[in-house]
């Protein structure tokens, strides 16, 4: 039986292994493509990898729920605010996986939303953006949930059996997302000039953002080799950018709408989409705080957090009171 | 309750439909059981994907430790008896 308790509380009966003995036994599992479990022994720096790439990952999932729930109650109509409402929610879910996954690896759940709510714990740049119009609900589902499929599909195969298992569940709630989205974008592409225009803004606005999603390039993620050897990562970030890329392309011929890069272009030699070259600095400041939203967002979090304090509380009281209840 | 007033971890288990065992589907924090069962209805359930769950602490969990796998599960490696295929049984023989 796995459980959430990383700590092995039972000293064996048997002579202890040495750490040679147990990192060749790690190697062994992680070349024969099988998954580490929590009790498992690894290495010092894949539990520290992992701890900080899912507890970013659930990071961004609750952080993202803030970008569109700011459209929820001017919703259109309540076909739309019942799917908004939905989506927001997975968002949610999604996130409590992560942190329960991370929980796992002997990661705290209050720690991880302090670290976040102090900055000392990032989550993704995207949702550092504003949504001006009720159009960028649809591109958000389009491009932004789009680009996280591209990336976690493949972390359904990563080799820690927990956030593997929360990726498959993520994986199967995200295609709604994506196409909730796409469908709200064509319903608007088949209204007036205003309305198109606005889809088509939506897209200027997003399209480079997205791109950002998948992380530096190779050549500046000094953490990729090491994860893939571990096979935390399955592709590198280039590898998923351009993926994204060929994905993209079709649906937003097939939406009526233009991507804002002159350079897109097919290349048949490559078999890909040549792109321009995406502005590093915005994501570097992005992503060091300073984007648009960074600080609304942040405060938004903290004061949720410190706003539910007391129901916290009242309920470990209530609980503390049957218990006593129970065995008095 | 921990001493910094946090929530107890508990795990879930839910049962996908009839006729199917209850599976280990992830953990989540609750005040009590109850309030478990509620949070893991909107976590792990909002598709439909359970007719029944069950939550218990983790901390009520006794696991085997994988640094004993071997000696373990042992017993079970060296009784090949207990499998059907042991057994050399005529072709002849029908319905074995
Ligand atoms: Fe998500
Ligand atoms: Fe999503």
């Amino acid at each position: 039986m796995t459980t959430s308790q990383a700590a092995s509380p039972t000293t064996s009966p048997t002579a202890t292994p040495s750490e040679q003995d147990l990192e060749r036994h790690f190697d062994e599992i992680i070349a024969r493509d099988q998954r580490i479990e929590p009790r498992d022994w690894m290495p010092d720096g894949y539990r520290k990898t992992l701890v900080r790439q899912i507890a970013q990952h659930a990071h961004s999932e609750i952080i993202g729920m803030q970008p569109e729930a700011n459209w929820i109650t001017r919703a259109p109509s309540l076909r739309r605010k019942a799917i908004l409402l939905a989506k927001v929610q997975d968002e949610a879910g999604h996130g409590l996986y992560l942190y329960s996954a991370a929980e796992t690896l002997g990661a705290d759940r209050t720690e991880m939303t302090e670290k976040l709510i102090d900055s000392r714990q990032k989550y993704s740049s995207i949702f550092n953006y504003p949504t001006l119009n009720f159009a960028d609900v649809g591109v958000i589902g389009w491009l932004v949930d789009g680009a996280a499929i591209c990336n976690q599909v493949p972390l359904c195969r990563s080799s820690y059996g927990p956030y593997a298992r929360g990726m498959v569940r993520i994986c199967k709630e995200e295609s709604f997302h994506q196409r909730q989205g796409y469908e709200l974008l064509m319903t608007m592409m088949r209204g007036t000039e205003e309305q198109r225009q606005m889809v088509q803004d939506a897209t200027d606005r997003w399209w480079w953002p997205s791109l950002m999603m998948f992380g530096p390039p190779d050549h500046d993620s000094p953490n990729t080799a090491q994860s893939m050897e571990w096979k935390i990562k399955r592709h590198t970030n280039d590898e998923l950018r351009q993926r994204f890329v060929d994905m993209t392309v079709p649906q937003a011929e097939a939406l009526g709408v233009t991507l804002p890069d002159p350079e897109l272009a097919w290349n048949d030699e490559r078999g890909h989409y040549d792109f321009g070259e995406i502005d590093w600095s915005e994501f570097k400041q992005v992503i060091s705080g300073n984007g648009p939203c960074n600080a609304q967002r942040l405060a938004h979090r903290r004061r949720a957090h410190e706003d539910g304090a007391w129901v916290r509380e009242a309920a470990a009281a209530h609980a503390a009171k049957h218990s006593h209840a129970a065995v008095s | 309750m921990s001493e910094r007033g946090e929530w107890p971890l508990y795990e879930v288990f839910v049962r996908s439909k009839r006729g199917l065992n209850h599976v280990h589907v992830g953990s989540l924090r609750a005040g009590d059981a109850e309030m478990a069962l509620r949070h893991a209805r909107d976590v792990y359930t909002r598709r439909n994907e359970g007719v029944s769950i069950w939550v218990v602490k983790a901390s009520d969990i006794t696991a085997s430790s994988p640094d004993e796998k071997d000696p373990f599960f042992a017993p079970a490696a060296d009784k090949v008896y207990r499998h059907p295929t042991f057994y050399d049984i005529p072709e002849n023989v029908p319905h074995m």
